[in-house]
């Protein structure tokens, strides 16, 4: 089937974290990976997971400008969720690793693979985060998550200017840096 | 000193903030400098980590709001099996495998012990009547030994120094509470009583003194762990004047509360914990504060002294993160956060009977 000019802008919409485009995409695929998990043994929570994992793979893979899609965002999705869904059962061994199929269905091996990379990258970071310890963590997420400037983190946390808030926030980040290092090197 | 200059230089440097003399400038300085040149390449690789942990964060909230919103508004509903799941699927499969097999035992066990019968030298009757009088008597005793046991009697050691701290609820159905880290100090023993008045030997899991939540789990072999929680929790804002309720143990019973969220941050601004204007008293810390949909948006801590009915909750965000870097701590650890609320949509009356079965008191024995 041809992907319209219209799918590929959505495409690159959720590549760009656009509420708009994200709203779209859950609406118009999220009963259907909902309607899978759970006909293959999983619980709302379960098809919430793996939607909202599939749905990080479409954005890390939006944001890649060496990758084209091409298939519809549903069939990639399905294929993704079906994928990651097997996987999960699996692991846990709880049954007979045999789904029932919903839609039809595209390679996604590599692309899980490396989705997988980056979200140890992401834990790796993440893990280092929760040792930092508060008002760091708070700080560098103000700055780095929330995008807030430097002013607005000065009035918001207190510091008499910037200028200290900006020294706060370089103190906090030799030590996050030193956390993330000593954790990369565990991983 | 001189370590937070770099980082603001060599930040600068890497986001191009520079001009270009003093790039060229930093750029023969690299050149010369190999430590320094490795200091910028560790930065560049740190800072791009951080840009995409800050993107992912941004994306993995918008994906979450949009989830929250279509559960609001109805979009996303809970679904009803529409086909047998795939375990019932293979019972249908093996039904007549199993009927089969079931079958050929059956007629085993019943031409061995007829051969047993037969073959079998006759015994007095006696011997089988006194045998059948001691199993009845067997009987009688632990019935007996069930009755008193149901009866709950306290397990906790007379006259050790028991202190009632306060309330802790459930997060996961296999054991594992939350209450506040304050609760549990000087605790050499932890019990935890159900509202049935049944006391449960808890353990210490972890406590995050800063954030005042400490997640205990239940260690004992009467514990019957429940199927699924009713309550859910949320990462989400309460906004302003949201009604509120909680429960806990002031007093020797399950006390219920409501009131309504009065400041999204705690005491002198604090961003862990938010304000309630809501009647509490001294044990119902680490009690529970539910929405109108069933959902835990906190744990109660505090109160303030020189004020008449403002309490402190720490924020179910902070539960969140406990329980992520707790379960990155230790693989066995496997506690399962519900988003969802069962309990959404039906009156608070049963709303707090479903609940209160989740809500235990917490009794410290002091060391």
């Amino acid at each position: 089937m041809a992907i319209t000019e219209q799918e590929l802008e959505l495409f690159k919409a959720i590549g760009n974290n656009d509420k708009g485009a994200i709203e779209t995409v859950y609406k118009e695929n999220y009963s259907l990976i909902q309607h899978f998990v759970i006909n293959n043994n999983g619980t709302e929570d379960d098809a919430r997971d793996i939607f909202q994992e599939a749905m990080m793979v479409l954005y890390e893979k939006s944001r890649l400008p060496e990758f084209e899609l091409t298939c519809q965002i549903r069939t990639y999705l399905y294929s993704v969720c079906r994928r990651l869904w097997l996987k999960k059962l699996q692991h846990s061994r709880r049954i007979e690793t045999q789904v029932e199929n919903f839609d039809r269905i595209v390679q996604v091996e590599d692309d899980i693979e490396e989705h997988d990379k980056l979200s140890l990258q992401y834990q790796t970071m993440r893990t280092a985060m929760g040792k930092i310890g508060e008002p760091c963590k708070s700080l560098i997420e103000a700055f780095y998550v929330h995008r807030k400037n430097m002013l607005e983190i000065a009035s918001f946390f207190g510091y008499t200017n910037a200028d200290n808030a900006k020294n706060q926030k370089y103190k906090c980040l030799v030590r996050l840096k030193k956390l993330f290092f000593a954790q990369y090197k565990n991983a | 000193m001189e370590q937070l200059e770099l980082a603001e230089v060599v930040e600068r440097y890497l986001t191009a903030e520079m001009g270009p003399e003093e790039q060229l400038a930093f750029e023969e300085m690299r050149k010369n400098n190999p430590e320094l040149d490795q200091t910028v390449v560790e930065y560049h690789y740190f800072l791009e980590q951080m840009g995409r942990y800050g993107e992912i964060r941004r994306f993995k909230s918008n994906l979450y709001d949009t989830h929250h919103t279509m559960q609001e508004s109805g979009e996303i509903k809970e679904l009803q099996l529409t086909t047998g799941t795939r375990i019932v699927n293979m019972w249908n499969k093996y039904r007549r495998v199993v009927a089969v097999a079931a079958s050929i035992a059956g007629i085993t066990a019943l031409f061995i012990s007829g051969m047993m019968t037969i073959f079998t030298p006759k015994t007095p009757f006696r011997d089988i009547e006194e045998l059948r009088r001691k199993v009845s008597n067997l009987e009688k005793q632990s019935s007996n030994q069930r009755a008193e046991f149901n009866k709950f009697r306290t397990k906790i050691a007379p006259g050790s120094d028991v202190k009632f701290g306060g309330t802790s609820f459930m997060i996961d159905p296999k054991g594992y509470l939350v209450t506040s880290a304050h609760v549990l100090k000087g605790a050499k023993k932890i019990y935890v009583q159900s509202i049935q008045g049944e006391d449960f030997l808890a353990e210490i899991v972890h406590q995050d003194a800063n954030a005042d939540i400490a997640v205990i789990k239940i260690n004992d072999q009467d514990f019957q762990s429940p199927k699924q929680l009713p309550y859910g929790f949320t990462r989400l804002q309460t906004d302003l004047s949201e009604a509120v309720y909680t429960l806990g143990y002031p007093k020797d019973e399950i006390v219920y509360n409501e009131g309504y969220l009065s400041a999204r941050t705690g005491l002198e601004g604090d961003t862990m914990s938010c304000q309630i204007t809501i009647s509490a008293n001294p044990g119902n810390s680490g009690g529970p504060v539910f929405n109108k949909n069933g959902e835990v948006i906190g744990i109660l801590n505090a109160r303030q002294a020189s004020a008449n009915g403002v309490v402190f909750a720490t924020k179910s965000k902070n539960i969140f993160q406990l329980v992520e870097t707790l379960k990155e701590a230790d693989k066995d650890i496997n506690i399962k956060l519900r988003n969802t609320s069962s309990i959404k949509g039906i009156n608070r009356t049963q709303q707090v009977k479903k609940v209160q079965d989740h809500v235990y008191m917490v009794k410290v024995v002091l060391g």
